[in-house]
């Protein structure tokens, strides 16, 4: 049947090139025209900029929740919008320091064993019934409770005993002082007693109609779609203006930055290429507000401390002073980043500003690998040492294309000084299971997400190498062991930035991690929203006081 | 015919429980597990911590231990619950009866996957007609470029490109999801157009990749229809051309279809992730792929064991298609 495809005459030939040729033409005029779409009109009005409460936010997620109760979320989209329905006992300010949520104040003992906290009263439910301390008291015994599938209960497994003396009051002692325990109390422990007690917590519907006491609650949840939330008019920091709060669900990014184009939605993280690029036009400025500010994570290139080419210091720093993390945040991330120094952001408190730094030095490194023995004694352009060749392989995780391209540049970068580097890009769950666990890695390209307090006992800390936890490549340091137990076990903030800061400097010498760089959050949010007060801990923090002036709103009010 | 279809339908069971088998014996050899979407690089998550977790979810025991219990639920039509962490239903994961019928998983899957089949048979099944009517002709050679082209663009990017012309440029179609915003302040009758608009892209994206299977299909066996002696004979006995291609030829080209007609019933549930995800359509294929990158078993395997029931039962199907309309197969 096939066959008569190939005996075109000359003329039918003709005739088939030139309607390919319009096909052609057609995707092009259609593929690359950029007209700006109708609704920008709206944002040239000139209205009075008085906050003022209505309309609907739109954000879109690539991941749909999965449970909203935070102590049995694990995905990031179930606690984005728990987020909003429940609020902590104490949360992060702008500057980074702790401050009172739901709990006015608290005292901490002079030995740092007891921390009491004072509610705030008259806070409600969205019910109605009033939140008091034994709605604490009852989400710390179900997060302790061995038939609670929760993986956030280690925070709460240091308390030795915890205590109710009166309604407003919620009392905790430690075995050792513990400097994390005092933002542990965050959202992951409040819940409503009064509606739970009892229950299997798993069994409920409470996960997805949950009973809170935040900015929000939720109205609808259509699954795979959107989960709509209504302003909680009653809440104890003031109604938020914005009455709506649409969470929509579109997983695929393309069709995301579509749907910000066409109006669809209001909200949403940006790629380095759409943040710096595709949203550089004057619809975008006239109809957009981009933010811009430090994520609390950083990418590193790890070695497995145990693999004989890794074990020599100087080789650790040659690799170093060969990776040019300048160019890897200028070209991977559109310089849309800081190049990583430690394990910490740069302008936070932990972070150490003059540690040990590795410029970009073929020399240094080449010196540097020589005294560790390595030469390229066969010509072959790759170094050797006792018979074995300089390769090694470098692995991350699919779908993420900063990590895959980083990998490339650190490749192309070593080959320049005789070390020979491939890449193998692993399916998550296979990656973690079959590689980092069983250590069966030589370098690894990840990151971590770190939280704001800065102890990070478990990555660094020699007694953190077992199968299954973090210090996966194995590092031991008995002089870090002990800032980092110094560092827990003090609430001071000046005692552990001493600790920390010399971890840091112990870390820069002895680079058991390169580390790569500090990425930006990104995001985008259509330009009638108002009230955003960018800061380090994001925007949206303050989610309560966007508005939107009455002029310029686009949804109509909700009916109660 | 009935001791034929109770032995055809007894023939089914040990087919259904290898499938399963071999289906629970892969997805367990993969490596990763449903609780790593939990502990996977958090520093706060134990070891412990994980263990339990794992036991929480009965991982500890054995595969086929864990086997029998899920088959123990399986004959009483529970598919247990899912590994997520909101523990719901795997039947209301695909069939949530606390959610209007529009919004049901497999009811939205059911609905794109046979309107774009009724309109690839709709198209395709004249367009192979006339090519093998036309053979060799320049309109047979047109028809099959085209559809051709319609198989080897790749979905996602057709669907970027028409949402581009006609969600931004145009401004004519929705982008993506399956209604609008204001959705709830419609009339009846904007509520129907409002669903049929978000409708049109991707029914018309699924069934521009399928016409030139069918189509070619059709070609080639109405060619070869045509070629037999009664169409001669037929011919020869001076009959009309459009009776003899579209009265004979055509009903006899037709049968093979039935095969095909049957194959396609499990694809009415089976939703394709790749344009499921482009327009943000919340059907079958993306709650499959979504379920085997988390590694959640009981839904991988209800969703499996679903989809093999069905194409069993399309052979079925099928096969009582010929008996019904091929006396030569019914004469059996």
């Amino acid at each position: 049947m096939i066959e008569g495809c190939f005996e075109y005459s000359g003329t039918v030939a003709a005739r088939m090139r030139k309607i390919l040729y319009l096909i052609f033409v057609f995707l092009i005029i259609f593929g690359c025209r950029h007209k700006s779409p109708e609704n920008g009109k709206q944002a040239v009005k000139t209205v009075s900029d008085e906050p003022a409460y209505g309309d609907a936010l739109v954000a879109g997620s690539i991941g749909e929740p999965s449970i909203l109760i935070p102590m049995l979320a694990g995905d990031s989209a179930s606690h984005d919008v728990a987020g909003l329905i429940f609020n902590g006992l104490v949360k992060y300010d702008t500057d980074l320091s702790v401050i009172g949520d739901l709990a006015e104040s608290w005292d901490i003992s002079p030995d740092g064993l007891v921390i009491t906290f004072h509610l705030r009263k008259g806070v409600r439910w969205f019910d109605g019934v009033e939140f008091t301390a034994e709605d604490i008291m009852f989400g710390y015994k179900t997060i302790i409770n061995e038939k609670t599938p929760t993986a956030y209960q280690e925070d709460y497994l240091q308390v030795k005993k915890a205590e109710v003396p009166d309604p407003y009051t919620f009392r905790v002692t430690y075995r050792k002082p513990f400097a994390p325990a005092l933002t542990s109390w965050g959202n992951l422990v409040v819940l409503p007693k009064h509606l739970l007690e009892g229950k299997n917590i798993t069994k409920t519907d409470f996960g997805r109609d949950p009973v809170g006491l935040g900015r929000y609650k939720l109205r609808t949840w259509t699954p795979g779609q959107d989960v709509i939330l209504e302003s909680n008019r009653d809440y104890f920091q003031g109604r938020p203006y914005i009455d709506r709060y649409i969470y929509k669900i579109i997983p695929d990014p393309a069709t995301m930055f579509l749907e910000l184009k066409a109006g669809g939605i209001d909200y949403m993280g940006l790629t380095p290429i759409q943040y710096t690029k595709q949203t550089d036009t004057s619809y975008f400025s006239k109809n957009f507000q981009k933010f811009r500010y430090p994520v609390f994570a950083y990418t590193y290139m790890g070695f497995n401390l145990r693999h004989p080419f890794f074990q020599d210091k100087r080789v650790r720093q040659a690799i170093a002073y060969a990776t040019d993390k300048k160019e890897i945040v200028d070209v991977v991330l559109f310089g849309l980043g800081k190049p990583a120094t430690g394990p910490y952001v740069p302008d936070t408190w932990p972070y150490n500003p003059k540690v040990r730094t590795y410029g970009y030095d073929l020399e240094k490194a080449k010196i540097l690998l020589k005294e560790a023995g390595w030469k390229d004694t066969n010509g072959d352009g790759v170094l050797d040492k006792d018979g074995s060749p300089f390769v090694f392989t470098i692995l991350t995780n699919m779908g993420n294309s900063l990590r895959m391209n980083t990998a490339t540049i650190i490749q192309w970068r070593l080959a320049k000084i005789g070390i020979k580097v491939d890449i193998r890009v692993l399916e998550w769950s296979t990656f973690i299971n079959e590689f980092i666990d069983k250590r069966r890695f030589q370098a690894v390209i990840l990151g971590w997400s770190i939280g704001l307090d800065p102890d990070q006992y478990d990555i660094w800390h020699s007694s953190k190498t077992k199968e299954k936890e973090f210090n996966f490549i194995g590092y031991k340091n008995p002089e870090v062991d002990t800032l980092l137990e110094q560092g827990r076990r003090t609430f001071d903030t000046e005692e552990r930035k001493k600790a920390y800061f010399k971890i840091q400097e112990i870390l820069a010498e002895e680079l058991p991690y390169i580390f790569l760089y500090v990425p930006d959050a990104t995001p985008i949010v259509h330009a009638r929203f108002r009230g955003i007060k960018p800061s380090p801990i994001g925007i949206s923090y303050n989610l309560h006081r966007w508005y939107v002036p009455k002029g310029l709103q686009r949804h109509a009010a909700m009916e109660p | 015919m009935i001791p034929y279809l109770a032995k055809r339908l007894l023939e089914m069971i040990p087919t259904l429980l290898g499938i399963t088998i071999l289906s629970f014996l892969i997805i367990h050899l993969a490596p990763g597990k449903p609780t790593d979407v939990l502990t996977e690089m958090n520093p706060k998550i134990t070891p412990e911590a994980r263990e339990r977790l794992e036991k929480y979810y009965g991982l500890d025991k054995p595969v086929y231990t864990q086997y029998g219990l899920w088959l123990k639920r399986v004959v009483k039509f529970d598919f247990g619950e899912s590994f997520s962490t909101d523990r719901r239903p795997v039947i209301a994961k695909i069939w949530d009866t606390k959610q209007p019928l529009v919004e049901r998983r497999l009811f939205i899957t059911f609905v794109i996957n046979a309107f774009s089949m009724l309109l690839i048979f709709l198209i395709a099944i004249p367009i192979g007609v006339f090519s093998a009517t036309h053979q060799g002709l320049f309109s047979d050679k047109v028809t099959t470029v085209t559809v051709f082209i319609g198989f080897a663009t790749p979905a996602f990017w057709l669907a970027l490109l028409l949402m581009m012309l006609f969600g931004i440029h145009l401004g004519w179609l929705p982008i993506s999801g399956l209604k609008s915003m204001d959705y709830d302040t419609l009339s009846v009758f904007g509520k129907i157009w409002d669903r049929a608009e978000h409708l049109i892209l991707p029914v018309f994206i699924s069934s521009f990749g399928g016409l030139a299977g069918l189509s070619r299909f059709m070609r080639g066996s109405m060619l070869e229809v045509i070629r037999q002696d009664y169409i001669t004979v037929a011919r020869a006995k001076g009959l009309h051309e459009r009776r003899v291609v579209y009265h004979h030829a055509l009903r006899n080209a037709l049968l093979p279809i039935i095969t095909l007609l049957g194959l396609a019933v499990p694809g009415l549930i089976g939703g394709s992730v790749i344009f499921e995800n482009i327009f943000s359509i919340p059907g079958m294929g993306q709650l499959f792929y979504m379920s085997v990158m988390t590694r959640d078993y009981p839904l991988v395997m209800g969703i499996l064991t679903i989809g093999a029931f069905l194409t069993l039962l399309g052979n079925l199907l099928a096969d009582i298609g010929y008996m019904l309309t091929d006396p030569r197969i019914r004469a059996r």
